[in-house]
C-alpha cells in the first residue's frame, strides 16, 4: 500500500469521526477562546418553517406601483420590523431585505400568526394631536398635518383582532387637526397597570419631547390632547394640569386587552415605519403538519436509504460493500455540513439530499462497471481497478456539472421571491453531488486499494465477490 | 450481440403515442382552465387554506361562509374522514381572514390552521416571470454543455441535437403527466414543479452523455465496424449502469411516494416519472436517432413496413 493510501486511510477516518462527533445528538457544540477571540457555535439540525411550523411574510412598500422607494426607507423599515419581531420574542427569526421595496420576514414556531402579522405591518405612527376643545371617540379615524409617507398614502387602520359591538367610528375629514409631536420623541414605552389592574401604557419622552410636551400643556389647560396611532384616536384625555416631567400614560376608556397593549407597546418602542407596508405573501405551516412531516420524511429518507445500500451489495458484492461504507460516510458528512454551515432543511430540501444519495451510488455503479469490464479483458486486478477510477472519471465528471449548473439555476430562481422550498432543495442537491465526488471516488478507492493490499491477486479468483 | 438500435421504430412510436397523450391532456385543459395545466397559487395568487375541525364538514357548507362573505369563486375540498378542509379562494386580508376563521370556528367548532398560503398577485405575476427566465437558462447552461462536452467529436451537432431532443421528450412526458393529473386529481403547478421539471432535465441530459461518452470512446477503437453496431455496442456496454442508477433513483423516490409526507407527493410523482423517461429517452431515443440521422432512414422507418405490405 502505497504513502499516499495510508495517508488518505486515515484523513477518512478522522473526517468520518469528526462527523460523527458533530451528527451525534446534545453535541456541545464548538466554543472556542483563545484570549479575548472567541468563537461559539451550538451545533444543531435547522429545520425549515415547513418542518418546524411557522409562518413566512413577504411585506412590500404600500406605495404606487410608479413611486420609487429610497434604499434608506427600506433599510429603515427592515430595522424596525426586525425590533418589532424580536419583541415578540420567536427564537430565531429572520428578516431580510429582498429587492429594492420587499422584505422576507421568517417567523419559526409562532403561536398566533395573525397578531403577529399585525404588529409588523401597522405603520405604528404615534401622534399627539392638538383637538382644541373636541375630545374624540375611540376609533375614529382623522386626518392630521404630520405624514410619514408621500401625500395620499393611505396609512393602514388598525384593525380589531374582533369586531365587537362597537359603533362604527366616524372619519372626521373636513378637518386637519395640528400634530405637536410624533412617537419620534418617545424614549420608552412599556405596558403597565392602572389603578384598577387594567392593562395600559406607560411612556417617557426624550428631554426634546418633554419640553415641547411642557410648553403645549402649559398653554392649553383645559383642552383635549388626543393620541393617535396610525390616525386612529387610542385616547382624547383632557390636559388637567401641564405636563412638565417628559412622562405620562396612555389609557384607554374601554381598556386595552393586554395583547393590544403589549401590540401598542412593541410599535412605540421602536418607532413607525417610513413606509407602509402591506403583505402579499405569507406562508404558514402548523406545527402538527410540520412533526408529521418530519417524522414521514425521517421513515422514507431511511427505507430508501437501507434499499439501496441492500441493492449495491446484493449486486456488487464486495465491491458493494465498499460503495455501502462510502455511502454511509456520505450521509455522515451531508449530515455533519447541514449542521456546520448551517443548512436550513426544509421538505424540498430532505428530498433534495434523498436524490443526491442515488447519484453519489451513480459514481460508483459507473467506476465497479468500468473495472468489471477491465477484469474480462484480462487485466490484473490492480490495473483493472485502476482504469476504472480513471476512464469513468470523464462520465462522472460530466454529469455531475450538469447537475450543479442546475442547481445553481434553481437557487437564483428560489432566491428571486424568496420560495425557500425551491432554494432548499437546490442547496441540499448541491452540496450532495459536491461531496459525492469525494466520497464516491476518493473514499471508495482508498478503501478499494486497502482492500486489495490486504488480499492481493487471490480476490481476481473470486469472481462471485467481485459480482463480475 | 443483442441488437437494441435495429428496432428503433417502435421506442419511436412509444415515446409518440405517450407525448401525445400528454399533449392531449394539455389541450384539454387549455379549454378548460385557459392554461396548459392547472396552476395553483404560486403563479396565480390567492390563498390556500388548510384547517383541521373537530367534527367533520362538508365542502358545501365551508364554502357557504366564504360566499356569504363575497368570496363566490372559493373551492373547498375535504379529506376523506371529512375534518380537514383544503380552502382556495382569492387573496384575503389578514383582517378579513381573521373575520372569516371567526366565523368558521362558530360554526363548526375551534379548527387547528395546518396551512395557510397566501400569494399577492403582483408577486404570481413575479414568480412565472422568474419561472420563465429559469427555464430558458436551464436550456441554454446544458445546451453550452453539451456542446462543450461533445467539441472533439466528429459530428458534435448530431449528438448536441439528439440529447436535446431526449430532453425535450423527458419534459414533455413529465408535464404531460402533470396535466394528467391535474384533470384527474387536481394536481396544480407550483413552484416545486418547475424544480422537478428543472432536475430532469439535468438528469436527463447525464444519462445520455453517458452513453454519447461511451460512443465517442468506442468509435476510434472500432475503426470499420459499422456505425450502428458500434453505437449498440456501447449501448449494451452502458445499459448495466443505466438500469442500475436508475433503480436506486427510483428506490429513494418510491419510498418518498409511499412513506414522505402528503406534500412531497407531487413533487416526488414528476421526478419519478421524468427520470424513468430520462432513462427511456437516453438508451431509446437519443442513441437510435443518432443512428436513423447518420444512416439518413428517419423517413424510411415508417415507410418501410408499407413497402412490406404492398409486397406481399
Amino acid at each position: 500500500m502505497s504513502q499516499r493510501n495510508i495517508v488518505l486511510l486515515i484523513v477518512i477516518i478522522l473526517l468520518t469521526a469528526f462527523a460523527l462527533w458533530v451528527v451525534l445528538p446534545n453535541n456541545p457544540g464548538i466554543h472556542i477562546k483563545i484570549g479575548s477571540w472567541r468563537f461559539d457555535r451550538d451545533i444543531y439540525i435547522h429545520l425549515g418553517l415547513d418542518l418546524r411550523g411557522g409562518t413566512q411574510l413577504l411585506l412590500e412598500a404600500d406605495l404606487p406601483a410608479g413611486e420609487t422607494v429610497t434604499l434608506d426607507a427600506m433599510e429603515a423599515a427592515k430595522t424596525i420590523v426586525e425590533n418589532r419581531v424580536n419583541a415578540l420574542g420567536v427564537t430565531e427569526p429572520l428578516v431580510q431585505l429582498q429587492g429594492d421595496r420587499r422584505i422576507i420576514v421568517q417567523l419559526p414556531g409562532i403561536e398566533n400568526p395573525d397578531a403577529a402579522i399585525q404588529t409588523l405591518r401597522s405603520t405604528g405612527l404615534l401622534e399627539f394631536v392638538d383637538t382644541g376643545d373636541l375630545s374624540l371617540p375611540e376609533g375614529t379615524v382623522i386626518r392630521t398635518t404630520y405624514s410619514t409617507a408621500e401625500e395620499g398614502a393611505q396609512p393602514t387602520p388598525t384593525a380589531e383582532a374582533a369586531p365587537e359591538a362597537t359603533p362604527t367610528p366616524a372619519t372626521i375629514t373636513d378637518q386637519v387637526f395640528t400634530t405637536i409631536m410624533t412617537g419620534r420623541h418617545l424614549k420608552s414605552a412599556r405596558v403597565g397597570t392602572d389603578e384598577y389592574g387594567r392593562p395600559e401604557i406607560e411612556f417617557e419622552l426624550t428631554d426634546e419631547g418633554a419640553k415641547i410636551m411642557a410648553d403645549f400643556s402649559r398653554k392649553n389647560v383645559g383642552k383635549f390632547l388626543t393620541i393617535t396611532m396610525d390616525k386612529v384616536v387610542i385616547s382624547s384625555p383632557r390636559i388637567e394640569t401641564p405636563i412638565t416631567e417628559g412622562r405620562g400614560r396612555i389609557t384607554s376608556q374601554q381598556g386595552f386587552k393586554l395583547e393590544e397593549a403589549q401590540r401598542l407597546a412593541i410599535q412605540l418602542r421602536y418607532g413607525a415605519l417610513p413606509v407602509p407596508l402591506k403583505v402579499v405573501e405569507t406562508r404558514s405551516v402548523g406545527p402538527t403538519l410540520g412533526q408529521d412531516s418530519v417524522q414521514r420524511s425521517l421513515r422514507a429518507g431511511i427505507i430508501g436509504l437501507i434499499v439501496v445500500l441492500l441493492f449495491m451489495l446484493s449486486y456488487y458484492r464486495l465491491l458493494g460493500s465498499v460503495a455501502d461504507m462510502a455511502l454511509l460516510i456520505y450521509a455522515l458528512l451531508n449530515l455533519a455540513i447541514y449542521q456546520l454551515v448551517p443548512v436550513t432543511l426544509t421538505l424540498p430540501g430532505i428530498t433534495g439530499f434523498l436524490l443526491s444519495t442515488g447519484m453519489a451510488v451513480d459514481a460508483n455503479i459507473l467506476i465497479f462497471e468500468r473495472m468489471k469490464e477491465e477484469l474480462r479483458a484480462g487485466r490484473p486486478l490492480h490495473s483493472a481497478i485502476e482504469a476504472g477510477f480513471s476512464r469513468a472519471w470523464t462520465s462522472i465528471r460530466d454529469s455531475n456539472i450538469s447537475t450543479l449548473l442546475t442547481c445553481v439555476i434553481l437557487y437564483w430562481f428560489g432566491s428571486n421571491y424568496g420560495a425557500s422550498m425551491v432554494k432548499g432543495f437546490a442547496v441540499t442537491l448541491f452540496i450532495g453531488v459536491l461531496i459525492s465526488m469525494f466520497t464516491a471516488i476518493t473514499v471508495t478507492r482508498t478503501f478499494i486499494i486497502t482492500l486489495f493490499s490486504l488480499t492481493g491477486e487471490k480476490l481476481r479468483e473470486k469472481k462471485w465477490l467481485l459480482g463480475a | 450481440m443483442f441488437d437494441i438500435v435495429g428496432k428503433r421504430k417502435w421506442y419511436f412510436l412509444l415515446s409518440s403515442v405517450l407525448i401525445t397523450l400528454g399533449i392531449i391532456a394539455m389541450i384539454i385543459s387549455l379549454t378548460r382552465f385557459g392554461t396548459l395545466f392547472r396552476l395553483s397559487i404560486d403563479f396565480t395568487g390567492g390563498t390556500l387554506w388548510e384547517l383541521r375541525f373537530p367534527q367533520p364538514v362538508t365542502p358545501a357548507e365551508v364554502r357557504e361562509v366564504f360566499v356569504d362573505q363575497g368570496y363566490s369563486d372559493t373551492t373547498v375540498q375535504t379529506t376523506t374522514d371529512g375534518y380537514t378542509a383544503l380552502i382556495r379562494c382569492k387573496p384575503l386580508e389578514p383582517e378579513v381572514k381573521t373575520q372569516i376563521a371567526q366565523i368558521l370556528f362558530d360554526k363548526f367548532g375551534k379548527a387547528e390552521e395546518l396551512r395557510y398560503e397566501l400569494v399577492g398577485p403582483t408577486i404570481g405575476a413575479l414568480v412565472t416571470r422568474t419561472a420563465f427566465i429559469a427555464t430558458i437558462a436551464a436550456a441554454l447552461v446544458i445546451l453550452v454543455f453539451i456542446i462543450l462536452a461533445f467539441r472533439r467529436v466528429p459530428n458534435a451537432f448530431r449528438y448536441g441535437v439528439c440529447a436535446i431532443a431526449a430532453m425535450v421528450h423527458d419534459v414533455l412526458v413529465a408535464s404531460g403527466f402533470f396535466a394528467l393529473m391535474g384533470l384527474i386529481a387536481g394536481w396544480e403547478v407550483d413552484a416545486l414543479f418547475l424544480t422537478a421539471i428543472l432536475t430532469v432535465i439535468g438528469f436527463s441530459v447525464q444519462d445520455t452523455i453517458v452513453v454519447f461518452d461511451r460512443i465517442r470512446e468506442n468509435i476510434p477503437k472500432r475503426r470499420g465496424e459499422p456505425f450502428e453496431v458500434i453505437v449498440n455496442r456501447s449501448l449494451l456496454e452502458t445499459l448495466h449502469r443505466s438500469l442500475a442508477t436508475q433503480l436506486n433513483a427510483i428506490f429513494v423516490l418510491v419510498a418518498i411516494l409511499l412513506f414522505g409526507g402528503q406534500t412531497m407527493k407531487q413533487f416526488a410523482s414528476v421526478l419519478l416519472v421524468g427520470m424513468i423517461s430520462g432513462t427511456y429517452s437516453s438508451i431509446f431515443n437519443a442513441v437510435p436517432l443518432l443512428v436513423s440521422w447518420e444512416l439518413g432512414d428517419f423517413g424510411r422507418l415508417f415507410r418501410r413496413r408499407a413497402d412490406k405490405r404492398a409486397a406481399a
